[in-house]
């Protein structure tokens, strides 16, 4: 099927071309620090007061938080306490990992090397997860020119300075040996012959740290920690989403209830420590933005986190990347890696003109663009009536030699080529799309929380990122995290001492609600996004 | 707008459905709420390995279901999972050899050269080439050659030779990262500066900071040209 572009769309993109060639030369001026505050309160979608909502129960009491994510946070459990049978186990572990994406893994093969006995329970396939599509990068400080410092200054400006300075000092400071640790795993980064880490600038960084593996960096990461955990042959126990977790009459944490999606039967595991890691929230399509995220992407750990008391960090705040390609409207939301404006591609408005700097931080970049089109009407409109700005792919080869796009972007040119665009000759149409979740479950910089025996590693943590993460800092995130929450766990599983199980926290869940006056209609976790059109009521057989 | 609505055959049973979406919305529009055959949604995991036929025409054709457009009279059905076989194998105790894979993966020596795997790619890799290369012990080759593979699994459940070429495939690109890229020196000496301590004065400098002044150090930070 030919999708192409109408000639609406090409009458734009000849201005494009036409003004390519004075471009080439150009460097739009970046945002000044006071402006860059400005467009973000008056074009950021965390900033619009609309989409935002008081938690009314729980340890976030008050705080401002996205609608959609504060009803779930405020859901009912899956799970009745009276009627679900403690006393029948089915599964005994050390440690129990929720979530099979390269948090999960990572702390996986580190528990495991702890000591520890492993179970890892995922909700859809075992490297089903964001890890597997984060295309552009992952950063360390390795080269003679940079040093862990300047990643440290680079990380707490992006995060506009909210970052927890000792989550990131952990960060910057694992970098290099994580690097390390994933070529010993077998991970083939891009290299210059005599060895030498191919490297770029992302969005927000002031040496060029980016590692990447072609634009695969996170399925090559993924599929090489996945290989590790089967060869090691760790328990995976697949489709099996952790729906409540399971405390002791110590108040500590103490295992899961799972639940397999295919038959529909709960199981219950012990486990004397439990990591979440379960990623993040794309799926709930804040403010109605598409997302780049999987499709099992809802929340999940944090709902089960908030269930024990866990404390939440910075979820006021979601990461909107820049470039979600805008067009065909088939791969709406789909993530245009940042590499390609690493790379040299510029952004351009209908006019064929630069309109921002095009590596400012993700936020700020991204407001950027949707002032562009809402306010200054220099977007192009497609013919569903979404608003999107070039990004001016042609230009790499012209600056870097005929074939680097090819080289460097395999997928990229083979998501476009599909739908009959070719991204080496025409540029793509681009807008914003909800990519990731800066804050989440609150931690310590060994992967611990409030909360006896609970840790969490990966995008689901939050307090690493502050109010704004950079391009490559969280395939970072989920491997030093990982590694430190498998680590931590491990260690503290051996000397845990268990009391009797209970679910006594949901009924004070449940009590609560009742003294804020909610009868909440939602059930939490979500699991699963709902897609399925139906045109009648849906008959109880299914 | 109404949109034009065409008939497609979901593992044999047929709906109408808008002929703009993908083979995935066009299953959720007719009502399947998906568990397996749905992961990334874009063309990253595999998860949604797809074989169809258009009515009259003998040829099995392959998709990814959330990157093809749904045509008029597609017969299709979807692989979430095939039962290939995954080698055991502690990567830290091999040699980068043909010795060695043929040891792992001995079926690689069954490969028909038949091209079957590589009609069956919707990545479009030459899955029959790197097969090729695996034969000759060429580790390095198949290891570029496989590398933009999401192993969704259709080379494997086409192969008349029974073989799984996407994990032999891994094996060679972990035996290739691992023993045979050339080592990174900047990579080991900086580690072993952090690990002396260099860095630790500084990094507790930062972090006593004030807003204020890490700001400003911030604001003044020199860029490394692009």
């Amino acid at each position: 099927m030919k999708m192409s572009y109408t000639p609406e769309m090409r009458e734009s993109i000849r201005k494009v071309e036409a003004t390519r060639q004075r471009r080439l030369k150009e460097i739009h001026p970046r945002i000044p620090p006071q402006e860059q505050e400005e467009v973000l309160k008056r074009f950021h979608p965390d900033y619009v007061e609309g989409g935002m909502r008081e938690l009314l129960v729980g340890p976030n009491r008050g705080d401002r938080t996205p609608i959609e994510l504060a009803d779930l946070l405020e859901g009912r459990s899956h799970i009745e306490a009276a009627a679900f049978d403690l006393g029948r186990v089915d599964y005994e572990c050390d440690v129990l990992v929720i979530g099979g994406g390269g948090a999960g893994a990572s702390a996986a093969l580190l528990a495991q090397e702890n000591g520890a006995q492993v179970i890892l329970t995922t909700k859809l396939r075992f490297g089903d997860a964001n890890t597997m599509m984060a295309q552009g990068g992952i950063q360390a400080a390795d080269k003679p020119n940079d040093s862990p410092a300047i990643h440290y200054l680079d990380v707490m400006g992006g995060g506009h300075f909210t970052n927890v300075p000792a989550l990131v000092e952990a960060l910057v400071m694992d970098a290099p040996s994580v690097i390390q640790w994933l070529e010993d795993l077998g991970c083939m980064f891009d290299k210059e012959p005599d060895g030498t880490m191919r490297t770029i600038h992302g969005g927000g960084t002031s040496r060029k740290r980016m590692h990447f593996a072609r634009d695969y960096s996170g399925a090559e990461i993924m599929r090489t920690l996945r290989d590790e955990v089967r060869n090691r042959q760790i328990s995976v126990v697949e489709f099996a989403p952790v729906v409540e977790l399971v405390m002791d009459d110590k108040g500590q944490v103490a295992g899961a209830i799972l639940l397999n999606l295919e038959t529909g039967d709960y199981s219950l595991v012990k486990s004397k420590t439990v990591i979440i890691a379960s990623g993040g929230g794309g799926r709930l399509h804040y403010q109605g933005f598409p997302t780049t995220n999987h499709y099992g992407a809802t929340a999940d750990g944090l709902v089960l986190a908030y269930r024990v008391g866990a404390k939440l960090a910075f979820i006021d705040t979601m990461q909107y990347h820049p470039t979600g390609a805008a067009y065909p409207e088939q791969i709406l939301g789909q993530l245009v890696t940042e590499k390609v404006r690493g790379l040299g591609a510029q952004l351009v408005n209908v006019e064929g003109e630069q309109f921002v700097y095009p590596l400012e931080t993700r936020d700020v970049e991204s407001a950027a663009i949707i002032r562009e089109c809402i306010e200054r009407k220099k977007g192009v409109v497609t013919p569903t009536g979404q608003q999107g700005v070039w990004l001016d792919s042609p230009m790499i080869d012209i600056l870097k030699g005929s074939g680097t796009i090819q080289t460097n972007l395999p997928a990229m040119v083979r998501q476009f080529g599909r739908f009959d665009i070719d991204m080496t000759k025409e540029p793509i149409l681009v807008y914003p799309t909800l990519h990731y979740q800066n804050g989440g479950i609150a931690i310590k910089p060994d992967g611990s929380t409030d909360i006896p025996n609970l840790y969490v590693a990966g995008e689901v943590a939050g307090g690493v990122h502050g109010r704004n993460r950079l391009m490559g800092n969280s395939l970072l995130e989920i491997t030093v995290y990982g590694r430190r929450a498998g680590k931590a766990a491990a260690l503290r599983a051996k000397e845990v001492e268990l009391g009797e199980l209970t679910l006594e926290h949901l009924r004070d869940w449940e009590r609560q609600l009742k003294e804020a006056n909610l009868e909440p209609q939602i059930v939490s976790p979500l699991l699963l996004p709902d897609y399925t059109r139906h045109t009648r009521p849906v008959s109880m057989v299914r | 707008m109404a949109e034009k609505l065409i008939s497609i055959y979901i593992m044999g049973k047929k709906y109408e459905v808008p002929s703009s979406l993908t083979i995935m919305k066009a299953m959720e529009w007719a009502g399947y709420k998906l568990i397996r055959g749905a992961g990334c949604r874009s063309g990253f995991c595999g998860a949604c390995a797809t074989v169809y036929r258009i009515k009259g025409d003998y040829r099995l054709r392959i998709a990814l279901a959330c990157q093809t457009v749904v045509e008029p009279e597609m017969y299709l059905a979807q692989i979430p999972f095939f039962p290939a076989e995954k080698a055991i194998y502690d990567i830290e105790g091999l040699e980068p050899t043909a010795e060695q894979l043929f040891q792992i993966y001995p079926e690689i020596l069954r490969c028909l050269s038949c091209g079957t795997c590589t009609k069956a790619c919707p990545q479009e890799i030459d899955v029959m080439d790197y097969m090729a290369e695996a034969m000759k012990g060429d580790i390095a080759s198949v290891a570029s050659k496989s590398f933009d593979c999401i192993m969704c699994g259709l080379c494997a459940a086409r192969c008349p030779a029974e073989e799984a070429q996407y994990n032999v495939a891994l094996l060679c690109r972990r035996l290739y990262g691992k023993y045979l890229a050339p080592k990174s020196q900047h990579l080991r000496e900086r580690i072993e500066e952090i690990e002396a301590g260099k860095f630790d004065e500084e990094l507790a400098q930062l972090k006593s900071m004030g807003e204020e002044q890490l700001r400003q150090r911030y604001e003044e930070r020199d860029i490394e040209l692009a």
